[in-house]
This record gives structure tokens, sequence and C-alpha cells, in this order.
């Protein structure tokens, strides 16, 4: 199908190109933006005047559930609730049940995207041990094979440092990103909350800022060691920010992203118990949360990402230190991004570049740049909307909020994903 | 939103929950209410009919002697029916959620709920579920609050001292993990305390712990010296294995209280323990029965505190949501 978009104000992330023009689309791809193609007729023109319009959003931490959790949610589910919300992309962690370490898994995961219209592109990172168990080296060529982009080890962390080593020169041998989320499982113990006067208030079991740091400086002396390309994900803590700084300055091959909830909850939030606040790493202070919105704006963090976690309603309806961790973010995701400018953190152009452009460029995704001969994954946003989160409106499967009630000035009204209009 | 919900419309208590975000006079209510309970206890028929008609569940997920059956004995003084159900052979054991033992119960008409459970924040979690009408009454959640015990401390306090103002009270032990602690140094912080110091190894105080509106000490003799109460702690065998103590030995050494340690306090202090005690890792037997020691009239007085505060509840208006 021939597609116009016409007359919207065009943002490109990659390029920061700004200006009221046209996009059109033939098939898959993008074929031109600004002057259509000699004889180009559009089966279907989208009048966008008054509208913004940019690159699908691109996020590298979304959990789908599936396979292995469907009781929470699925890929049809989830990437219903992506493309309602301007998201074309999804790296899905490799956590699933079974692990995503062989490419069986990888090719079930494609299959059950197909199956579910194909309503946004999905890529695995693969599992860079067995099982996730920090022992044996995954197939890591296999899985590339297969279409992982990255490997990780999840929420798992490796307790043998030679094993973690090992698995990083491997990894980098066939050119995969290593994404880790820095953990230390000993100093996390049965921490629910950030170590901090408010833990201490409500006697909950803490999580001090060294179960992630302590992990963060030897990861970053094995990145020197091997000089694997390492994505760190969702940092929490300023002196995180503080070491990966650092560890750029020193020319090391490292990315880092925060997830969205970072940016704005901190521990007063937890005050009352709310289990839908319940996250791994916690929220931490508000000192962490300035430093990490410093961090994203100076770039010393590359990208953002949802960390959406879907629960089912039981999961949540546990007391505190019972229920199990994660918000589900799909949905606010752009209304947050959007608050970030508003509340003057980022431009709008850098706002969407760290959930486009840049986490593509990261993860090496044919995604985040508006070019003629680019897949013409393309949303239109109303920039203008003024509503209230609203938990019980959400397309995910997961009513997991932490955001009810705020108000959000950003809408997605059309996404297309590889030129074909799925919302 | 945490500290209304144990208020209703007419500031007063429909659940009991926590010190924290009480105020003076309800405090103080509930120890004038207690003491004009200590004359039932005391008196051949030890009944009242406050709570005639009234069913009270006693739901404790986790072990407990002495909090349990004062309860119990609390509830049965007050007229009301009790029903207490050990939690290791019932329904939760065979897989049933915590909230569908909460609804299957509330289906046998109980009116208030004395509950204690091993997470910080269960006793939250609980009465945002009750239905309107039905109470709950915290008997302790993980290491966040214990409020009855905190009560009943902050009585036999008032007993022996009269006043709160000029005290010097220490508290001594394992605060870290003590729901105990917190709830009384919130009591004692309302009650205007004058000074308010916690007492313990850096392993045992929890972080920022200042900012609970107390100080900290990390010498024992230092830390009592001149007070006029010293409340011991228990201190839990398993905290030596998550490395956080050397040994029961070395601890005593540090922290135990003696009868030569506790001539650094006032001549007059009380030394008062929620118990169940350690003879011989916290406390000496020669303190635990010496004359400063209160720690059994703490357990008379519990049953009387208890009493105050579940009437303070059962007067309230049944559908105040």
């Amino acid at each position: 199908m021939k597609i116009l978009l016409e007359q919207g104000r065009l943002l490109d992330p990659a390029t920061g190109r700004d200006e009221i023009t046209d996009i059109c689309i033939d098939k898959q791809l993008i074929i031109g933006v600004g002057d259509q193609p000699a004889g180009f007729e559009p089966d279907h023109v989208i009048n966008a005047s008054g509208k913004l319009v940019t690159s699908g959003l691109v996020d590298i931490q979304c959990r789908v559930r599936e396979p292995g959790h469907t009781h929470k949610a699925t890929i049809s589910s989830e990437t219903r609730a992506a493309a309602h919300n301007g998201i074309t992309s999804l790296c899905i962690p490799p956590d699933s049940n079974p692990v995503t370490d062989n490419s069986a898994v990888v090719e079930l995961i494609h299959h059950a995207n197909h199956k579910a219209g194909n309503r946004c592109h999905i890529y695995t990172i693969g599992a860079i041990s067995k099982g996730l168990q920090g022992e044996q080296l995954s197939n890591m060529g296999s899985l590339k094979k297969a279409g992982c982009i990255a490997v990780s080890n999840a929420l798992n962390p490796f307790t043998n440092n030679l094993v973690q080593r090992r698995a990083m020169e491997y990894a980098s041998g066939q050119d995969m990103l290593v994404v880790i989320q820095p953990y230390d499982r000993a100093l996390y113990g049965n921490g629910c909350a950030h170590e901090s006067a408010m833990a201490t208030r409500l006697g909950l079991p803490p999580i001090p800022e060294a179960a992630e740091t302590a992990a963060l400086a030897k990861d970053i002396e094995l990145v020197a060691q091997t000089h694997a390309r390492t994505h760190f994900g969702q940092i929490s803590c300023a002196r995180s920010v503080e070491m990966i700084r650092q560890a750029k300055r020193d020319k090391l091959p490292i990315t880092a992203d925060v997830a969205i909830h970072q940016l704005f909850l901190t521990d007063r939030d937890i005050d009352g118990f709310d289990s839908n606040k319940l996250t791994i790493p916690p929220f931490r202070s508000e000192q962490d949360r300035d430093a990490l919105r410093q961090g994203i704006s100076d770039g010393t963090i590359d990208c953002i990402c949802s960390d959406h976690q879907p629960h089912n309603i039981d999961a949540k309806l546990q007391p505190f230190p019972s229920a199990e961790p994660g918000i589900s973010t799909l949905d606010c995701f752009l209304g947050l991004v959007f608050r970030l400018v508003d509340e003057g953190v980022l431009n709008l152009a850098q706002a969407l570049a760290s959930v486009s452009s840049k986490p593509a460029g990261i993860f090496r995704l044919p995604a985040g740049h508006l070019a003629a001969g680019e897949i013409a994954d393309v949303i239109v946003i109303d920039d203008q909307s003024h509503y209230q989160c609203d938990a019980d409106l959400f397309a995910s499967a997961g009513k997991n909020c932490a955001f009810t009630g705020w108000d959000f000035s950003a809408r997605v009204e059309t996404t297309i994903v590889a030129g074909k209009i799925i919302n | 939103m945490i500290h209304n919900l144990q208020l209703n419309s007419a500031g007063k208590l429909k659940h009991f929950l926590d010190i924290e975000g009480l105020n003076h006079s309800i405090l103080t209510d509930i120890l004038d209410t207690a003491e004009s309970f200590i004359s039932v206890t005391d008196r051949s028929i030890k009944k009242v009919p406050i709570l005639r008609g009234k069913t009270v569940a006693n739901l404790f997920f986790e072990a407990s002697t002495r909090t349990r059956s004062t309860f119990e004995l609390a509830a049965q003084r007050l007229s009301a029916d009790i029903l207490s159900l050990d939690i290791n052979t019932s329904a939760t054991v065979k897989g049933e959620s915590l909230l569908d033992t909460l609804h299957n119960l509330q289906a046998m008409q109980i009116d208030m709920f004395v509950i204690r459970h091993q997470d910080s924040g269960s006793a939250h979690f609980f009465a945002q579920h009750v239905l309107p009408g039905v109470s709950v009454l915290n008997a302790g959640d993980g290491q966040h609050a214990h409020p009855t015990q905190a009560m009943l401390d902050m009585f036999t306090i008032r007993n022996y001292k009269q006043q709160f103002e000029n005290l010097s009270v220490a508290i001594v032990g394992d605060i870290m993990h003590s729901r105990v602690a917190r709830s009384q140094i919130h009591a004692l912080n309302i009650l205007n305390t004058g000074q308010v110091r916690v007492v313990g190894p850096p392993t045992l105080i929890p972080e920022q712990a200042e900012s609970l509106g107390v100080q900290v000490y990390h010498d024992l003799n230092e830390g009592i010296r001149d007070v006029d109460v010293v409340i011991m702690l228990r201190l839990q065998k398993e905290r030596m294995r998550g490395a956080l103590l050397p040994s029961e030995e070395e601890y005593f050494a540090q922290y135990g209280l003696t009868a030569k340690r506790l001539q650094q306090a006032k001549p007059d202090a009380i030394v008062m323990h929620p118990g169940p005690a350690n003879r011989g890792i916290e406390i000496e037997s020669s303190v635990m029965d010496g004359s400063q020691s209160v720690i059994l009239n703490q357990v008379t007085f519990g049953i009387a505190v208890r009493m105050a505060v579940m009437s303070m509840i059962a007067v309230q208006p049944v559908a105040d949501a």
C-alpha cells in the first residue's frame, strides 16, 4: 500500500531534522521525505497537519511474558499495547520460561509474533549462559544466526568472575552486544526497598546502593579487560551514573539505559506500601533520580527503556514484600517521555532520540531514522492532548500501574509498522 | 493515606495499625482507658460487657505466646467471642491466598481481626481489604510496627515515672529487625519524651536511624548513662548466621545488660524487655529478676492496654467506611 503522510511536523530522531513536510511510504519502505517521488499515487492519505510525525519508538527492555507466563500477558496482548502506544520495536530479555538460550525458543517467539499479526518488530536478547545459570556458555553463534541481537544473563548475575569474563570475550568474538543489569545477589539479600530513612521507617528489608554499584564496578573492570561491547541496563544510583561517566571518559565500549519510571519516582513514593511501586532495582533517593536525569540529559546515559513488566492482579494483591516487582509501563511510556520535555529535562529532539535512534544505534536495529530507503516505522503523535493516566484503559494485559492519575499531554494517533497501518 | 487508614472521619481509631500518624491525645486516651481497665483485671469477676455479641478473630501467621494470649484474654474480659486460628494448619498452607483466607473469615461475620504476619505493611494491606465496619488490629507486621506492645510499654513507663517530658529512654539491641523498637520510638516521641536513644552495633542499627527521632550509640555504657528507662530487645539467634554479629559471647560482652553496667543508668532506672528474653545473651539473670526489672508487670499491663484499644475501636460507628 502507498501511504502519504501529509503536512505533519516531521522530527527525525536520527538527524534532528525538524520541518513541516510530507512522507511517502510504499510497501515496507519510506520512499520520500519532503518531495514526493515522481508518479507517486497514494492509496491512503493521512492528514498530519498540527501533529508530530516521527520514527516508531524502540524499547530495549520489555517483558511480554511469553513463553512461560501467559497468565500475565502474551505476545499478542503486549504487541497490541506497544503499537497502540507508538512502540514499533521491542527487545525482550531472555528470562522467559523456557529461557531464550537456544534457537528453538527464538523461533517460537517470532512465530507467536507472526501469528499475532506482526504488530511490531520483536528482537530477542539471548541468554549468555545456558539456562541463565552462569556456568556454561550458551551457543551464542547459533543464537545470533537465529536472530538474537544481544546476549544477557538478565537478573541472574554471574557468581563466577572467570565465567563472566569468558562469556564476555566469547560474545565479543561473535560481535554481539553484552547486556548487563548490575546486580549483586548477596547485597540485595531479601531486600525490597532502597536503604534509606523510608525503608527504616517502614521496616522494609533494605537494598543498599552497593547492591548495584559493587556489581557495576566489577562489570566495568571486566569490560576494560575484555573490550566486549557492553550495555548496562536499568541503572538506578547516582554513583552508577558517575562510574559510567568515568568509564566513557576512559573510552571503554559501554552504553547505558535507565527505566522511564526511575526518572520520576523515588523512595518517598513507596510510603503507604503501594505494591505497584515495588521494583527491582528499587526507587532510590531524590538525589539519585536527579543524577539519572542529569545523566540522560548530558548523554552519560544513552537511552530510556520501559522496563515493562505486566502482572496479573494476584501478583500485586499481596503485602509489599511478598508482591512481585515491576510496573506495567507501555501505556504510559510516551506520556512520561513527553513529561521529561515539559519538565525541561530534555528537549523534544533529545527525548525522541533517547527512545528511538539512540537505542536502535546501540542494538544495531533498523529503526529510528526517517529517510528514503528506511523501513517505514512511523508514528503520528497528538502532542496537544490532555488526559489522565488510567490503568483501567491500558491496552497492556498488565494493569499494575504506578502513575494512575498523572497528567499526560501526548497520545499516539497512528502507528505504521513496516508500511502497514497497525493502529 | 497510610496514616488516615486507621482513623475514621471524626479522627477516632477505626483500625490500630501503627503508632506513627496518631497524635498525643489518642495515645493518652489509650493509656487513660487502660488505666480504667486495670481495676477490672484486679476484680474477682474480670469481665465487662463492652464487646458482648462481637466476634474477634486472632490470625497469627507467626508464632507468638504472650501477644496472642493477652489479646485472647483481653477480648474475653470484654465479653467478646473469640476465634483463634493456627495458620500453620489452616488453608493458607494448602495454597489459599491471604485475601481468600481473610474473605472467608469475613463471611463468618468477624468484627475484629487481630493479625500478626511476617511482612512489613501486611496490617495496612488487610485494613485496605476488609469490609467497612470490620477492624484490623496489628499484632506485629514484619519489621514495621507492633503498636499494642509499644503502648503497653508506654503504660509501664507512665506507671513508674508518671510523665515522659523529663525522661531519657534507651532502647538497646537489634533495632534493625525490631518492629517493637520502631513503634516504641514513635510513641515516645509523640508523648514528648525528653530523649530517646538507641544502642547497638552498626550492623543492627538501620540506615538513617536518626531520622526516626533518636540519638544513636554504639557503646552500651555511654548509651545508658543517666537514663531513666532501659528497654532491652530480644536478640534472635539467627543474626549470628547472617554475619551481623560474631557470637553470642561477644554480644553479651559488648551489649549484655549486667548489674554492673546498669549502674551507669540513674539509680531509680527501670529495666524493660518485650520478651521473650534470652538470659545470658542480652540480659543477665540478676538484672532480669532484680528490683529494677518491671518485665512481668509489662505482661500484666498488656491485657489492660489491649482491652483499651479494642474497646476504643468497638465504640466507633459500625459503618464508617
